[in-house]
């Protein structure tokens, strides 16, 4: 077996006076997909900004450990370049940033932070070609502030190119196929199988088990109330499309 | 409650002789009325409308010295060459503290119907043209223009002749320099005649750090029918550094003026740009920029007189503050009974970064007629949470990330420059100011 890349334990996160963690335990190996499903407002987008360090979200209890690093104790910048990615379930707009600026500010922070020094103005230009490639994302864009005028699909499509060109090793995509036309869901989920190799890993957050059927999960985990309340393997996406989630929230209303 | 003026109607009373010794009879013509004005009143406080947040009299109430005998004090000039605009080659000239240094490529260089010169050496050789033009837009009434009148002893002089239009940017650089506090009264006249168009460019500078210095600045811009000019100027002073700085301009129809001013390091510094149209079919294009950090202090005031009808009026202001900066905007728009389809816009945004930096602002509008159309606005927020998050999450350390928003913010009032040099020239000055490698008193790099 692989190492385990990301190890979550017992998170509880909070908004205000608000719990909405309540208990997370989640292990990702390297070379593994977990795909989280859950209905809506189950707590899936709280836990990505959590461990993607989002200072909106106060961590009360509990671990996570990524690749042997205390995730919770890193700057959400260091996360980042210790290979954690979050592609936003809805990117954020950046008025008078250019895609460009933003790109290279994150390539050569990374350098930075590993002690290499900045990429040459005409290696990032080729870098940059090469990346929108994978994800088939018009120049015009690149052109542009960052998300700014994007449809609601080009944002998608500009979180994969993103993640493309920083590598990382645990990705965590957050409903990445919302907004996406049936040509664009291809691209982008073929891109994201371009990017997988068997050291890193992929979270895949979704409400549809047609992104599954392209992003092939080796787990499945329901979210439910804060909680990981039915893990399984790909079958149980299947079991979730047919049947909707009240048998599993009537299994855990009763419970709790 | 003390009156800072003593010292200076003291100062005249008993060097007025040597003042006007210093200077030229045109200038000098006003010294006498401004003086009377001066004895029956005070200089602006804070307890006066429009001032609430800089008070004119405390800034002029130290004891600086005014280089009234002319004594040479010598300018490191090639340093403030290093100030010159790369890839913008301009038609440049000094005003060293306060007295106008003609470069040697403006010499060689100005073109046909174009003047830039010392306006005493203007007033000697065109007296009529001077006596003519100064003092005609300034209301020598105005306590600041009063003072600057009665001491004012040199100046910039310019005058684009008819239809003459030139590419070129004129530069003027105003550098101070001394080594013992010196107080400038800094005069400029712009002339712009009918249809004729020109790109001006003022900087300002401090030498020695630690020095303190005063700048009273007049200015007084004509634009005849049709004249088109637009006005930058980019305050890189000191810490301690105050500027008093007073804009006056008289539109006449079809003329088209706009003003870019920023404020990128300074002590305390009060603008106000008065803007009367007086002829139909104008635009009037007023934009700021004003960053400030430590304890710097920002003051812009405008006042947009629609007299005519059918002008078009824009004002722009936006402020970056942090740590203890403090900042202040007041526009105020007036639309005349006398100018119907008016339209007249005016916005301020401003951002505070940290918690103890203070912004005020007023904007108003005086409408005194129903065809018109108007807005005014005024924001002051935080940078946005979610865009430094996104950043971060991408790997741009915080620090990194706001100056990055901070400068991103800029970016319309940027864009307002339509000389693409200077525009490229002022977004890269901008991006060294966030970053704080900024710094003027060795020019290093600037
Ligand atoms: N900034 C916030 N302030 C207050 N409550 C919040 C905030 N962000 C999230 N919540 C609440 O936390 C809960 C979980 O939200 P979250 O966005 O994590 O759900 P989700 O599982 O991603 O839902 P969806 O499937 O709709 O994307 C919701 O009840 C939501 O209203
Ligand atoms: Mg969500």
């Amino acid at each position: 077996m692989k190492d385990i890349l990301l190890k979550v334990e017992n998170l509880h996160a909070s908004i205000g006076d608000k719990e909405i963690l309540k208990g997370i335990n989640l292990e990702v190996r390297r070379g593994e997909v977990h795909a989280i499903m859950g209905p809506n407002g189950s707590g899936k987008s709280t836990l990505s900004s959590v461990l993607a360090g989002n200072p909106a979200f106060t961590v009360t209890e509990g671990s996570a450990t990524f690749h042997g690093l205390n995730l919770l104790d890193l700057a959400p910048e260091n996360r980042s370049h210790e290979g954690l990615f979050l592609s936003f379930q809805y990117p954020i707009e950046i008025p008078g940033v250019s895609m460009v600026n933003f790109m290279r500010a994150a390539v050569n922070a990374k350098r930075k932070y590993f002690n290499e020094p900045a990429m040459s103005a005409t290696d990032f230009l080729k870098m940059m070609r090469q990346k929108r490639a994978v994800v088939e994302l018009d120049n015009k864009l690149a052109s542009r502030s960052v998300n700014e005028g994007f449809s609601g699909g080009e944002k998608k499509r500009n979180e994969i190119f993103q993640m493309a060109v920083l590598e990382p090793q645990l990705s965590i995509l957050d409903e990445t196929d919302s907004g996406l036309d049936i040509d664009a869901l291809r691209i982008v989920s073929s891109g994201v199988n371009k990017l997988k190799t068997e050291e890193n890993a992929t979270i895949v957050i979704t409400h549809y088990q047609r992104l599954l059927d392209y992003i092939k999960p080796d787990f499945v985990h329901v979210l439910y109330k804060g909680r990981i309340v039915k893990t399984g393997g790909p079958e149980l996406a299947l079991e979730l499309e047919e049947k909707g989630y009240d048998w599993i929230k009537e299994e855990i209303d009763n419970k709790f | 409650m003390s009156n800072s003026l003593e010292q200076y109607l003291n100062l005249y009373r008993d060097l007025s002789a040597t003042v006007d010794q210093g200077s030229a009879p045109a200038l000098n013509r006003l010294r006498g009325e401004a003086f009377d004005v001066l004895s029956g009143t005070r200089l602006p406080n804070r307890s006066d409308e429009g001032f609430e947040k800089t008070s004119i009299d405390d800034m002029f109430a130290p004891d600086f010295g005014l280089n009234i005998s002319r004594i040479n004090i010598p300018v490191d000039l090639a340093a403030s060459f290093r100030c010159d605009v790369p890839n913008l080659s301009t038609l440049m000239g000094v005003v060293a503290n306060d007295k106008f240094i003609p470069t040697d490529t403006l010499l060689r260089n100005l073109p046909e119907g174009v003047t830039v010169m010392s306006l005493t050496k203007a007033a000697i050789e065109r007296p009529d043209e001077i006596a003519q033009a100064y003092g005609s837009v300034a209301p020598i009434t105005n306590p600041g223009v009063a003072l600057n009148t009665l001491f004012a002893q040199d100046g910039v002089y310019i005058r684009i002749g008819r239809g003459v239009r030139i590419d070129k940017p004129i530069q003027i650089v105003n550098i101070f320099s001394s080594a013992t506090p010196l107080m400038a009264a800094r005069r400029v006249l712009i002339v712009a005649e009918e249809d004729s168009q020109a790109n001006i460019l003022f900087c300002d500078h401090s030498r020695n750090d630690g020095s303190k210095y005063l700048s009273s600045q007049v200015v007084e811009i004509i634009l005849h029918r049709g004249a088109a000019v637009q006005y930058f100027d980019i305050e890189e002073s000191s810490a301690d550094t105050s500027r008093y700085c007073q804009m006056f301009v008289d539109q006449h129809e079809a003329s088209s003026f706009k003003s870019n001013s920023s404020t990128l390091l300074n002590g305390s510094t009060r603008n106000e740009f008065n803007v009367n149209i007086n002829g139909q079919h104008c635009s009037t294009g007023l934009y700021g920029m004003a960053i400030a950090s430590n304890k710097q202090h920002i003051d812009n005031s405008s006042n947009v007189v629609h007299c005519a009808p059918r002008s078009t009026s824009n004002q722009l202001f936006k402020y970056v503050l942090d740590d203890n900066a403090s900042g202040a905007f007041e526009g105020n728009i007036e639309v005349t009974p006398n100018a119907p389809f008016t339209e007249a816009y005016q916005s301020n945004n401003n951002i505070i970064a940290s918690t103890d930096a203070r912004m005020y602002t007023k904007p108003q509008l005086l409408i005194y007629n129903d065809e018109v159309k108007c807005s005014h606005g005024a924001t002051t927020g935080q940078l946005n949470a979610e865009a430094l998050f996104y950043m971060q999450a991408r790997g741009i350390p915080q620090a990194e990330a706001r100056t990055m928003l901070m400068q991103a913010f800029m970016i319309d009032v940027i864009n307002t420059v339509t000389l693409e040099s200077l525009r490229d020239r002022l977004r890269h000055l901008v991006e060294k100011r966030f970053d704080n490698t900024l710094a003027c008193p060795t020019c290093k790099g600037c």
